[in-house]
């Protein structure tokens, strides 16, 4: 009995398998590459081992010892030599701006340094900062293999000179406004989605079948198309020479030099979105009015309810689940949005998703991208768990 | 009371049928601005006299020759193709063969195992792409074909997973269980009797699978190379250095494209719940 059980377990467990094991490789991996990367760095500590090593030892507080200078150079030297050096640098600045070119430079210098009295003076000779504590605390601090220096510095935090950590000054805080700004903007266009879709769905709802369908197709119309298509448009129809600017000028409403600039900024990132992600409000909405059935108003008028009272004690409560559901995922899906910030959001219309573009592909500060990546994911799964519970995620349906 | 009260329902109604129409042309006419926009003979992207009036003269195909003759697009759109299919053909094998499984009654772990293979479609692209970036460079597969291949794959199976799953929902186990009993091995039973009911939910799932690896950039982005650049890539540099009319050429191909997509789904769609 218990084998003739286990047996259409173990075909069903079959089935998914292969699929379950091609995501967790070609999907999974990565994004658990990615959460290591935010905690995890060994280029420092593999380039200077044994100069981490003696300022193990060292008070943090004195000029360390001749025998760290005296590592630290044949360690740079040789690092400058298989041309690791520059990316250990860049670490080291990260953590105290300013340390890379004196980590060149010596470097530069050292390497023609043959015999010296004191690498402690040879070193301080060629950049004083060598001889101050902060340095080596900087180059102890970037050689951490394990470190929370990526969290603090995508939260904008830091550690004080004893340790302790604090919030950045306010006018140095960079990713905490810009995280609220992303959950602001995200909600203002999940509000305006429902505020547009809902009477939309409404109208399609009530409509005779054949009608709903066509009406359906217009909403689904966007749905399928290119979203770099969409955003072509908007930059077509918007832009400061565009569709929108020539008829409002051509109908004498704005003179030709006032042209309102509507896209390049926030207003181009919150409309160019809401149009994408409107049907994401309209669908569910839509399917969960449908199922609602029309007898419960009329029962409500006839019992002497205004449409205005019934809406609001009848109908509207019913439509919750839908209305929670398309809020979630707008909310869910506007939170990460990159391309269509990128395309028309300007300077300032980027959003969590571009910085982390931005550290990916340009100042290379791949930990910070990783953290910040690490923490939307957070944000995401914590929404995800809370679509499941509203929802299900059985229940996910497309179009 | 009452004909004030109607006048009021009246004004109510109209005011919310405008408001509807109002919506659905946000949502529709930015698509369609850009189809005679294409056509344009001049250089800009906005309607010129000409256009306005009609005139034959203002409008050509240019931007379209501009297009078919320039190599760079026709190697996007043959990456595209090869990236777009092969991704589509392993999710759809996957994604079908996982369905079968999770619709059977017997599997276990089923809310787990559907959060995993949803999984790619909840997470924002750029955590995917950023996450694959450093996984496929370490691997090898950055800038390869192989590479977008399974990161394209990846990202369309969910859409598969829901579309096969939601037409196995009606699906009579029984079916199964009698052509079992009439002696039918179960590759024959999932050929005859099973594979003819998921076919709709196949052909769709293969679609969205097909036009996410189509319409996607920014994994192209992040692990492609010069050699991979797709269709959407092309466009994604053609928007950000200098929108070229030949831009809304490639555009309007691809909302032709959309819409066929989009009715043949429905088409399925309909068939498989009516």
């Amino acid at each position: 009995m218990a084998g003739a059980l286990r047996k259409p377990q173990l075909r069903a467990a079959a089935l998914v398998l292969p699929l379950s094991a091609f995501i967790l490789a070609t999907f999974v991996a990565p994004l658990v590459t990615m959460l290591t990367r935010s905690v995890y760095d060994p280029m420092v500590a593999d380039t200077l081992p044994e100069t981490l090593a003696l300022l193990h030892d060292w008070d943090g507080q004195s000029t360390p010892s001749e025998a760290v200078f005296e590592t630290a150079s044949r360690e740079m030297v040789r690092a400058r030599e298989d041309r690791s050096l520059g990316r250990v640098a860049t670490r080291v600045n990260r953590v105290e701006s300013g340390l890379r070119s004196v980590i060149m430079k010596s470097a530069r210098r050292l390497h023609r340094v043959k015999e010296v009295d004191s690498w402690r003076e040879a070193m301080i000779s060629i950049e004083p900062e060598w001889g101050e504590a902060k340095t080596w605390r900087a180059i102890q601090r970037a050689g951490e293999r394990i470190t929370t220096r990526h969290y603090l510095h995508a939260l904008d935090l830091q550690r004080d000179a004893d340790g302790s950590i604090v919030l950045q000054p306010p006018q140095r805080r960079v990713y905490l406004p810009l995280l609220k700004r992303t959950l602001a903007v995200s909600l203002g266009i999940t509000v305006l989605c429902l505020l547009l879709g809902y009477p939309l769905a409404y109208l399609i709802a009530h409509a005779p079948p054949r009608r709903a369908n066509l009406l359906l197709l217009l909403v689904l119309v966007p749905f399928w198309t290119s979203l770099l298509v969409r955003t072509t448009s908007w930059i077509v129809l918007l832009q400061t020479e565009g569709v929108v600017n020539d008829t409002l000028v051509a109908l004498g409403l704005i003179a030709d030099e006032n042209r309102i600039s509507m896209i390049y900024n926030m207003t181009g990132t919150v409309v160019a979105m809401t149009h994408v992600l409107l049907p994401f409000m309209v669908l569910p909405v839509y399917s969960v009015m449908r199922t609602i059935p029309p007898l419960y108003m009329s029962a409500a008028a006839s019992l002497g309810a205004s449409f205005p009272q019934a809406f609001r004690r009848v109908y509207w409560p019913q439509t919750l689940p839908g209305v929670g559901a398309g809020s979630l995922l707008v909310f869910i899906l506007s939170i990460g949005y990159y391309i269509t910030p990128a395309l028309v959001g300007g300077q300032s219309g980027q959003l969590i998703s571009n910085m982390i573009a931005y550290h990916m592909q340009q100042s290379l500060n791949w930990g910070l991208a990783a953290a910040l990546g690490s923490i939307l994911l957070g944000c995401v799964v914590a929404l995800y768990l809370l679509y499941d519970r509203v929802v299900g995620i059985d229940r996910m349906r497309l179009g | 009371m009452t004909v004030s009260g109607s006048g009021w329902e009246r004004a109510g109604r109209v005011s919310y049928l405008a408001f509807c129409i109002a919506v659905f042309l946000f949502l529709i006419a930015p698509i369609l601005v850009i189809v005679p926009l294409s056509f344009n003979v001049e250089p800009y992207f906005t309607f010129t006299e000409g256009m306005l009036r009609l005139d034959p003269e203002a409008y050509s195909l240019r931007w379209y020759r501009t297009v078919a003759e320039d190599e760079e697009w026709r190697r996007a759109l043959v990456n595209s193709l090869i990236i777009g299919i092969a991704a589509t053909a392993l999710a759809t094998t996957l994604g079908t063969l996982a369905a079968l499984g999770l619709a059977s009654p017997a599997m276990p772990g089923r809310p787990l195992a559907m959060s995993l293979l949803i999984s790619p479609m909840v997470t924002p692209v750029i955590i995917s792409a950023a996450g694959m970036f450093f996984f496929y460079s370490k691997m090898g597969l950055a800038q390869t074909h192989l590479g977008l291949i399974l990161a394209h794959a990846a990202l369309g199976t969910p859409f598969v997973v829901i579309t096969v799953t939601a037409t196995l929902a009606g699906f009579d186990a029984n079916l199964t269980r009698a052509a079992a009993s009439l002696g039918a091995g179960p590759v024959r039973t999932f050929a005859r009797v099973q594979l003819p009911i998921i076919a709709p939910g196949v052909v769709s799932g293969a679609l969205f699978a097909f036009a996410t690896s189509f319409d996607e950039v920014v994994t192209v982005l992040f692990i492609g190379g010069l050699d991979q650049r797709t269709v959407p890539r092309q466009m994604w540099s053609g928007i950000r250095e200098e929108i070229s009319p030949a831009i809304l050429a490639v555009a309007t191909f691809l909302i032709a494209f959309a819409l066929i997509f989009m009715l043949v789904v429905e088409r399925l769609r309909r068939r498989a719940s009516g």
